[in-house]
């Protein structure tokens, strides 16, 4: 079992409801947040090309953060999940320093936190809740060793690209293109 | 022309624009970790060696600066964690591929054997000294009669102490200008110069100054040496690794690291040492306090620039 995610840049309109969804259902505190959208604009006029990115933690299948803890907090559950256990989080920042993708934060809590894929509604069968909330269905979730899987289906027939693959994490959000 | 964003008003502390999420506190602690490692290093070194006699601040006196350097050093490492109560959970693993782990269960050992140390020569250092108890002058003639194989075990450890201080930092392939493996060696060479520099400062004896002074203008070549390949693999890599490289050439770090590192921490100190090997006559004072501030501030240097590399996509 493989769990990723698919987000459609084509589709994606920047409204902020998967940043939101996350901040109510993983009761982040206020001025953080585990996911954030990217607006990324190339080229001059005429010819611009825009592209909108929801991104979050890329649950790394090499995943850095977790061969830099010190303690073990950080680790990989079932599915290629990133999780950090609170308990065991000394604060120390080593993971925060080795994600090319600045996904941690520290919690004013003192342990580090991020994305969880909202694997408490995983367990249930359900999708993340960045995934339920999107108006446009742009973001799609699922194991990738189903090939009908809804994350499966969405790269199937589109080319899709990853963030920084030459930092060699192999990060698992597929952005379709 | 590419511009990216954050249209969701994403602003984590520490994190955002710019990561800064380690501070000065990590930066004193390579530092002083680097210093404990050097001059833990030269006692055990001339133990071993037997030179125990001609070389008496640098087995005796200067290591009573290590068990403060270090504790001063942890107590920063523990300034700068967020969830402060929780540090024990160091102690309940062993990561490998954690260089902080490493670094955590050597400090463990290392910081009590340098107090140890210094503790067994307490009766040289200040004559009449007593112990009071009977169990400690006990452990003491211990401690004495086998001061050879822990010297052994001390030169060891200071060894990784000072590369740790290295890997540390260059651990994190988020981090360009970190991700390079020269850290570790560049990070112990300099850690021994500013061990060797706190010796001499110490050192009445001219003959043991001198013989100190040799060795480390060769610590500062080395370090030298080490910096120019150091650029040379950035200059030579992507182009994240080109633009590491360009703080330092052109961009906001270069004089703080030219000037106070390279030219008024080994360049200068260098050539004094030089100067007074020939028989010049330069204040004792100067060019440890040269050595010791350019370590500093390379450590600083490296801690601040490093956190602002990242991968571009």
């Amino acid at each position: 079992m493989r769990y990723a995610m698919a987000i459609d840049t084509a589709k994606c309109v920047g409204c902020g409801d998967c940043v939101v969804a996350c901040q109510t259902e993983n009761n982040v505190p206020h001025g953080y947040c585990r996911d954030w959208i990217v607006e990324s604009v190339s080229g001059s006029y005429p010819s611009v090309q825009i592209e909108i990115r929801s991104e979050r933690c890329n649950h790394c299948d090499n995943a850095p953060c977790v061969r830099c803890c010190p303690t073990g907090a950080s680790h990989i559950v079932e599915g290629g999940i990133v999780m950090v256990t609170h308990e065991e989080c000394i604060g120390c920042g080593a993971c925060i320093e080795s994600c090319p993708y600045d996904a941690r934060y520290a919690h004013p809590d003192g342990y580090v936190d991020k994305c969880t894929f909202c694997k408490h509604r995983v367990d249930k069968g359900q999708d993340p809740a960045c995934v339920e909330v999107c108006p446009t269905h742009c973001l799609h979730f699922g194991d990738l060793d189903d090939p009908n899987s809804d994350v499966s289906k969405a790269l199937k027939n589109r080319d899709w690209k990853v963030l920084a693959p030459e930092a060699g994490t192999k990060p698992q959000l597929y952005f379709l293109t | 022309m590419k511009e990216e964003i954050f249209v969701s008003g994403r602003h984590l502390p520490n994190i955002d624009p710019y990561l800064h999420m380690w501070h000065w506190q990590i930066a004193l602690y390579l530092f002083l970790g680097g210093l404990a490692a050097g001059i833990l290093f030269f006692a055990a070194y001339y133990v071993i060696m037997g030179k125990e006699k001609q070389m008496r601040a640098t087995v005796v006196w200067a290591p009573v600066i290590a068990p403060f350097a270090l504790v001063i050093g942890l107590m920063a490492l523990f300034w700068d964690l967020t969830h402060k109560l929780y540090v024990w959970q160091l102690y309940t693993t062993v990561r490998i591929t954690s260089p902080m782990s490493w670094g955590a269960w050597t400090l463990l050992i290392i910081t009590p054997l340098s107090i140890v140390w210094v503790a067994s020569y307490m009766k040289e250092m200040m004559p009449g000294w007593d112990w009071k108890y009977d169990i400690l002058n006990k452990f003491e003639e211990w401690v004495i009669k086998i001061r050879k194989p822990l010297a052994w075990v001390m030169m060891g450890l200071s060894i990784i102490l000072g590369v740790y201080t290295g890997i540390l930092l260059s651990a994190f392939n988020a981090r360009p200008l970190w991700n390079t493996s020269i850290l570790g060696p560049l990070f112990l060479t300099s850690g021994l110069s500013t061990g060797l520099a706190a010796i001499m400062w110490i050192s009445k004896d001219e003959h043991e100054r001198k013989a100190l002074s040799r060795i480390d203008l060769i610590l500062i070549l080395v370090e030298l040496f080490l910096i120019i390949h150091m650029f040379m693999g950035f200059l030579a890599g992507s182009a994240v690794k080109t633009e590491a490289a360009a703080l330092f050439l052109g961009g906001e770090f270069t004089v703080t690291f030219w000037v106070f590192v390279i030219v008024l921490g080994l360049a200068f100190p260098a050539t004094l040492e030089a100067l007074e090997l020939r028989g010049y006559h330069v204040p004792a004072w100067l060019p440890p306090l040269l050595i010791l501030f350019g370590g500093l501030v390379f450590r600083f240097v490296m801690v601040e620039a490093g956190q602002i590399t990242r991968f571009l996509y």
